[in-house]
């Protein structure tokens, strides 16, 4: 049986305070990590077990692994679980491990929570000068900033495998996981609009960038856990999704086919002839019927790829998982599949670059706007911003005119509480209670300070423990995090 | 299961409605469109002021 794919989300929000365009992004991120009213805790993000610059194909990597100061500077861990930092020049909401899509994409959403009370306390502190952030993925300037998914994998599982699997899926998903762009960049052929944020900026098939010459499948070799057990995969190609159903859909499917892949339960995979042209291909092509060339010979539509997995997961899923969660991927899949192919602008109510697209086009077609007009290209920015009046996506689902996974409740309560079924239940219950003896953190470990002349590291090493059902009786029966560290050493 | 019913449905549905009877897809449609018109409406109401400036200046460096 494959190991459970745990998963977690990391996006990079844009940043912008219109009144005075010379602010400096750095301290305008601290700012609004620092002002995040919430219950957090500001924290020393230990590197210790932090190994960015190990690849997964076998080979280290020199000058990697050297710890950004600003991120170590401005860290907080909040009571979900997650990490808010900053990385480089934008704040970064880190969500927690997760048990499954679904709940993945509600902490997710719950970081969109988390940036905009921060941003309102930042434009407070600001004396009311607005600080805007927007979960996006481009400035349509030639500037790229991340949304990452991780998903837990056996070490057991031979990376070359994952590639290989991993390479055509990655690239065809771009049909749902985009959040829909008007425009390219990068020195891409010139177009109206695509799909994707992310499309124009990778121009390599495998590699360990993250920033430059991005590839498709990051080798990132960096479990955060027992790196004899485990291995994280590290996925780049994806855009940041307002739609709960997109991120779901984005989320639950790879989970699928990674799962698949460690049951040995995929047929030999479809190679595409060349990943990187087909990555922008797939995102340019608004008609869905452009034929990607297969290595070996033969063609096949990005769509038709796509239906190929849903079927063998499909299969997979009905065999092997009895969870309700995986047949709700697979319906909300087959359904997204069906409408692109009968008439996809029947997708205007659940994906992002459609919700886009239907709104552009009639700008387009009643005031004879052209696609390069700045009324569109800020409108495709204003898409963007977590702020619920502001942002189109906020009140286009507040209208009901996009469907929703979740209500403001769910989102509320995921934002102050961790999930109970992975370590970000440990963690986020000791920001509750011990937030006084908290000094550092990691994703895989916690490090108090009891006031002894040594600090006191808990090693987190076990994704799958720290569980409520472990750790939830001794957490409500501990007075001081001195109690919690002996009641954890006499277990 | 019930979603991917109700989605293939919907697509027949309009499908035959376009091939039997036209005049009401035509309303239909004109009904959508004065809704969407709606929606403009109220996304003019809080579109950021000077889109020309505010797309010039936001400009983003550093990341991932």
């Amino acid at each position: 049986m494959a190991l459970r794919k745990v998963i977690g989300t990391e996006t990079e929000y844009g940043i912008a305070v219109r009144a005075d365009p010379d602010f400096n992004p750095a301290l305008g991120s601290a700012m609004v990590v620092n002002s995040y009213p919430g219950p957090r805790v500001r924290v020393q993000w230990s590197y210790e077990e932090e190994t960015p610059g190990r690849d997964a194909r076998g080979f280290g990597h020199e000058g990697y692994g050297v710890s950004d100061p600003e991120g170590t500077l401005v860290n907080a861990v909040l009571a979900n679980g997650a990490r808010l930092y900053v990385d480089h020049a934008h704040p970064e909401y880190s969500g927690p491990e997760t048990w499954d899509p679904l709940e993945a994409a509600l902490y997710d959403k719950a970081g969109e929570s988390v940036m905009h009370r921060a941003a309102t306390s930042a434009t407070e502190r600001l004396g009311g000068t607005r600080l805007a952030l927007y979960k996006n993925n481009s400035d349509g300037k030639g500037n790229s900033y991340g949304a990452h998914e991780n998903y837990l994998l056996s070490r057991a599982t031979p990376f070359g495998d994952v590639i290989r699997y991993a390479m055509t899926f990655l690239v065809t998903r771009q049909l749902f996981t985009g959040a829909g762009k008007v425009g390219s960049e990068n020195g891409r052929p010139a177009v109206d609009f695509q799909l994707t944020q992310r499309a124009d900026f990778f121009e390599e098939e495998v590699g360990l960038e993250t920033t430059l010459k991005r590839p498709i499948v990051n080798t990132r070799d960096e479990p955060h856990g027992d790196s004899t057990k485990y291995r994280r995969l590290h996925v780049i190609v994806g855009d940041a999704n307002l739609s709960e159903v997109q991120t779901f859909l984005k989320l639950g499917t790879t989970a699928l086919v990674l799962s698949a892949l460690e049951d040995g339960a995929l047929p030999d995979p479809l190679d595409l002839a060349d990943p990187v042209t087909a990555c922008w291909n797939v995102s340019h092509d608004l008609s869905f019927r452009r034929p990607l060339d297969l290595d070996g010979g033969g063609s096949a539509t990005a769509l038709e790829l796509q239906w190929r997995y849903y079927e063998w997961l499909a299969k997979y899923v009905e065999k092997e998982l009895d969870e309700p969660v995986w047949n709700r991927v697979l319906s909300e899949w087959h359904s997204v599949l069906n409408d692109m192919e009968t008439d996809p602008a029947l997708l205007a109510d659940r994906l992002d670059w459609a919700v886009k697209r239907r709104l552009f086009e009639r700008y387009v077609n009643r005031d004879g706007l052209a696609w390069s007009d700045s009324k569109l290209r800020a409108l495709d920015l204003q898409y963007h911003d977590v702020d619920p009046d502001r942002g189109l996506y906020h009140r286009l689902a507040a209208r009901g005119d996009v469907r929703r996974l979740f209500t403001d409740e769910e989102v509320g309560h995921a934002e102050c509480a961790p999930p109970e079924r992975t370590r970000a239940y440990f963690r986020g219950r000791c920001v509750t209670d011990f937030a006084d003896s908290l000094v550092a953190a990691n994703w895989d470990s916690l490090v108090f300070d009891l006031g002894e002349t040594h600090l006191r590291r808990v090693p987190m090493m076990e994704p799958m423990r720290g569980t409520r059902d472990l750790v939830g009786d001794l957490l409500d029966n501990v007075d001081s995090a001195s109690d919690l560290i002996q009641m954890l050493g006499d277990q | 299961m019930a979603e991917q019913e109700r989605s293939r449905s919907r697509g027949r549905d309009e499908e035959t409605e376009e091939v039997e009877d036209l005049e009401v897809t035509t309303e239909e449609s004109e009904a959508d469109l004065e809704e969407l018109d709606d929606l403009l409406d109220e996304i003019d109401s809080v579109l950021e002021e000077n889109a020309e400036e505010f797309v010039k200046n936001y400009v983003q460096k550093g990341g991932e």
